[in-house]
């Protein structure tokens, strides 16, 4: 994540081949990573296809041996966070998940639905998510993940506290709000958010 | 088992029910995420990585879109 390495010193075919294969293998997790920020399975895979074009061409800049999942995280997120702007996402969530139900543990009056998990996972600021997203289902360190975005390890640490509390009461309380995309209001307040995550400073304070 | 469980269960107050029910969704983040990572790759994926190779790297006008992909 620094821009020192070697700029201009091309591969040789080795680290070339290197570079791609371990690129590949973290496919499916920048596939998962994706599916949780954006929800729609389709607009995360375009997300993840523009993630590999630009880390394949700027691979010089990762270092070999460091984290590649990490490395390229930082881009998808990027990405991401680019295109919500431009407005592509509008936090929809995945329908075909609703078929999938969480297993009851005993005791438990009702399962909690995986449909209702993400849809309320979706409603949560984009840097909770985000946050919640890396440590909470990526198992990413607390450290690791302050690196991905950008911000401080007591930061991630709030803003996963956040989510978690969040979550646990909207799951609880069956009350999932949707987030009203559709509102100028709100929608312009999401806007403003993300230039916020996007210039690497969290929103501290938020309702 | 745990017969007098499923009784007590009932009546679990609000306020507790919430910190009761927070290791099982966080289990659940992570089946949504383990859930795609177990997924085949569609062929898209395959088709793009093998087109790599016959992309250069970082050569003048880098990915489309032309962010930077560090800051």
């Amino acid at each position: 994540m620094t821009d020192g390495g070697r700029p201009g010193t091309p591969r040789s075919a080795t680290e070339q081949s290197d570079f791609k294969r371990e690129l590949t293998r973290v496919v499916p997790h920048l596939r998962a990573f994706a599916r949780g920020l954006c929800g729609r399975p389709d607009l995360a895979d375009d997300l993840v296809q523009e993630t590999l074009l630009k880390a394949w061409a700027a691979q010089e800049r990762f270092e070999p041996g460091t984290s590649m999942r990490a490395w390229t995280f930082v881009i998808l997120r990027n990405a991401y966070l680019t295109d919500m702007r431009r407005n592509r996402f509008r936090g929809e969530y995945d329908e075909g998940v609703a078929e999938r139900i969480l297993t009851a543990p005993a005791g438990q009056e009702e399962p909690i639905h995986l449909s209702d998990l993400h849809r309320a996972l979706l409603t949560l600021p984009a840097e909770r998510r985000e946050a919640l997203l890396l440590v909470g289902a990526g198992g990413f360190s607390y450290e690791e993940a302050a690196a991905i975005c950008g911000c401080a390890v007591g930061t991630i640490k709030s803003r996963v506290g956040r989510a978690r509390a969040a979550l646990s009461e909207m799951l609880a309380s069956g009350a999932i709000p949707r987030r009203s995309t559709s509102d100028d209001v709100a929608h312009r307040a999401i806007l403003d958010e993300l230039e916020m995550v996007a210039a690497g400073n969290g929103v501290s304070t938020r309702g | 088992m745990a017969s007098n469980h499923s009784q007590g269960g009932k009546g679990g107050s609000g306020a507790g029910a919430a910190q009761r029910r927070a290791p099982e969704w966080a289990d659940g983040l992570k089946q949504l995420y383990d859930s795609v990572v177990e997924e085949d790759l569609p062929d898209s994926f395959k088709d793009l990585l093998d087109r790599l190779d016959g992309i250069p790297a970082a050569r003048g006008p880098a990915a489309p879109g032309g962010e930077d992909t560090n800051q």
